[in-house]
């Protein structure tokens, strides 16, 4: 959808360089622990992983009567690899999603390789331990938490890019209208990514458990014990998560969270006439130009930067703390 | 669908032949692409001819290469989400109202849609041209003449040989599963497709342990050798610096007006 693969000059110069040096201090981060992590024996691996998501990103799974949506993978891939190697895969496919499909703008590689690898691998992987800490230690839990961090990283990859929309618009659409239409799209689109995540982990937790770096700290016994869950209270439990998401999300400012087109048509005439400074300049216009509650808008913006800034470090923190486990262990 | 593939495969990319810009070195098409594309971005949205330009001299670059331009606006498809998102700009955006067929629309919307639409199709041209006469390792060697870090190198490296390999074996999976009757039309029966992604990450896991094994006993050390060690022809640089300086001329006039 809308954060996935923007074009050229979809944002203004400034944030497309900011978030540029923002992904590349990410990516030589990954490098540097990668490099020492893993040794010549899992660039092929890596390699291979990366056309795992590529092509992943090519199946089309239902979402509800016979329309379909697509993987995104990041959640999964800091899931099955660790967050640094995850991060560094899906920066790979971003990169050469642009370069050679014309995927995603060249100069919009900063904050789509940001939003579509670093938000997702890393915030998809502090919420995949921070859930693990309330799941039980078996496949079933491993799966649960998988498909709430798929969940969330794919909304706080929306919410990232209407941040960047904030500071870098460039057409003078009001931020809550963006943040509405973006994550209310999004969190049905993470429903898919969540269930396909999940089951996708489980089917690999039970051909070759060793694979995934997520459930590393089990060991075959572990995974094997515990009820397995059925597909209905999957389902179930699923939508519930989701539907908690949604109302929670749906608290800020959303005004109309039935998707781009109604909003569109709303907003489009009930805002008619109202006046403006021509000149885009950042923040401060965009929130003013919001519907009148300029305060609300700024606050959820600030509260989603606050929110992705914390779960991005939390998974930093986190992927750092199990690196030094490792590197004790061995 | 993720863009261009079209279930073909990255062998598909190139269009063979011998044009001038087929025969420059890689490196400087790649910077050459990198630069006239920032250089558009750039570009104040107002100043409608600086544009035309760009466009010019991308579509002669087109033509010079002898793409067809066929396969160039189909691979431009990739941008059509984008085009109708921008479509919907002017609707949502606040700002000063102008009347277009009897429907208000934003002025501020309206340039930002236009903004969008003029970068994206002119730099999805740029990166079709690219690829489109350039090889995939002829790519790769590129990236590793203008020293971006090797490990990325070689996972583009390794991820480009295998993805046409795991998009067959994708498609296998699907036929097989077809033949069985698999046709989902709800959420809640996708888990055969999850499945079978899970195993196509097993499988494609085996496989890159076993090709690196393979790799070992044929004496790998950890990098590709660079079978074509000579230096970038001077005269390659400046062929390819024409487009980019064209577009900083336009970029700094547009700037002035």
């Amino acid at each position: 959808m809308i954060a996935m693969h923007a074009p050229d000059g979809f944002l203004e110069a400034p944030v497309a360089l900011a978030t540029a040096v923002i992904a590349l201090v990410f990516v030589a981060l990954a490098l540097r622990v990668s490099g020492r992590e893993l040794g010549d024996r899992q660039v092929p691996l890596a390699g291979i992983a990366a056309a795992f998501i590529f092509a992943a990103q090519m199946f089309n799974f239902p979402v509800a009567a016979g329309t379909t949506g697509h993987l995104m993978g990041g959640a999964l891939a800091a899931i099955l690899l660790g967050p640094w190697v995850g991060s560094l895969v899906v920066t790979v496919v971003v990169v050469v999603q642009a370069l050679l499909f014309a995927d995603g703008g060249l100069t919009a590689l900063g904050y789509n390789v940001l939003n579509m690898a670093t938000v997702t691998a890393f915030g998809g992987w502090a919420v995949f331990r921070l859930m693990r800490r309330f799941m039980p230690r078996n496949a079933a839990g491993v799966m649960g938490a998988t498909a709430i961090a798929a969940l969330v990283s794919v909304v706080l990859s929306a919410a990232a890019f209407s941040v960047q929309w904030l500071f870098g618009a460039s057409a003078e659409v009001p931020f809550d209208t963006v943040f509405g239409a973006m994550v209310g799209v999004h969190v049905l689109i993470g429903v898919g990514e969540a269930i396909i995540s999940a089951l996708a982990v489980g089917a690999v937790l039970a051909a070759r458990p060793d694979l995934v770096t997520g459930a590393s700290d089990l060991d075959a016994t572990q995974l094997a014990g515990g009820r397995r869950v059925g597909r209905r209270t999957f389902v179930l439990g699923g939508l519930f998560v989701s539907l908690v998401f949604a109302a929670v999300v749906s608290q800020f400012a959303v005004d109309n969270p039935d998707g781009l087109e109604k909003v569109a048509i709303d907003e489009g005439f009930i805002d008619s006439g109202r006046d403006h400074a021509l000149d885009s300049s950042i923040f401060s216009d965009y929130a003013t130009s919001g519907v009148g509650n300029e305060t609300l808008s700024l606050a959820v913006a600030g509260v989603s930067g606050v929110l992705i800034t914390l779960l991005v470090g939390l998974g930093l923190i986190s992927a750092a703390r199990q690196g030094r486990d490792r590197i004790a262990a061995s | 669908m993720a863009g261009g593939l079209d279930g073909r495969g990255v062998g598909h990319l190139v269009i063979h032949g011998h044009s001038p810009v087929h025969r420059l070195a890689p490196e400087t098409k790649v910077v050459s692409t990198f630069a006239f594309v920032i250089c558009v971005a750039l570009t104040p949205r107002e100043q409608m001819w600086a544009f035309g330009v760009h466009a010019a001299v991308a579509l002669s670059i087109v033509a010079l290469a002898g793409l067809p331009a066929r396969v160039v606006l189909a691979r431009l498809a990739v941008i059509i989400p984008f085009l109708t998102f921008a479509a919907l700009v002017p609707f949502v955006a606040g700002g000063e109202e102008i009347e277009v067929l009897g429907i208000g629309l934003s002025r501020d919307g309206l340039w930002g849609a236009w903004n969008v639409a003029a970068k994206a199709s002119i730099g999805a041209t740029a990166s079709i041209i690219l690829s489109a006469t350039t090889s995939v390792p002829e790519i790769l060697r590129a990236l590793t003449r203008l020293r971006v870090p090797k490990v990325l190198v070689s996972i583009m490296a390794f991820m480009m040989r295998y993805l046409d390999l795991l998009v067959d074996q994708l498609g296998r999976m699907r036929t097989s599963m077809t033949a069985r009757c698999h046709d989902p039309r709800w959420l809640w029966q996708a888990k055969p497709i999850a499945s079978s992604a899970g195993a196509l990450f097993v499988r494609s896991y085996e496989r890159g342990e076993r090709v690196h094994q393979a790799m070992l006993s044929r004496g790998f050390t950890g990098t590709m050798p660079d079978l074509e060690e000579q230096a970038t022809p001077g005269g390659d640089w400046a062929r390819a610096a024409l487009p980019p300086v064209v577009a900083l001329a336009v970029l700094l006039a547009a700037v002035m007006l």
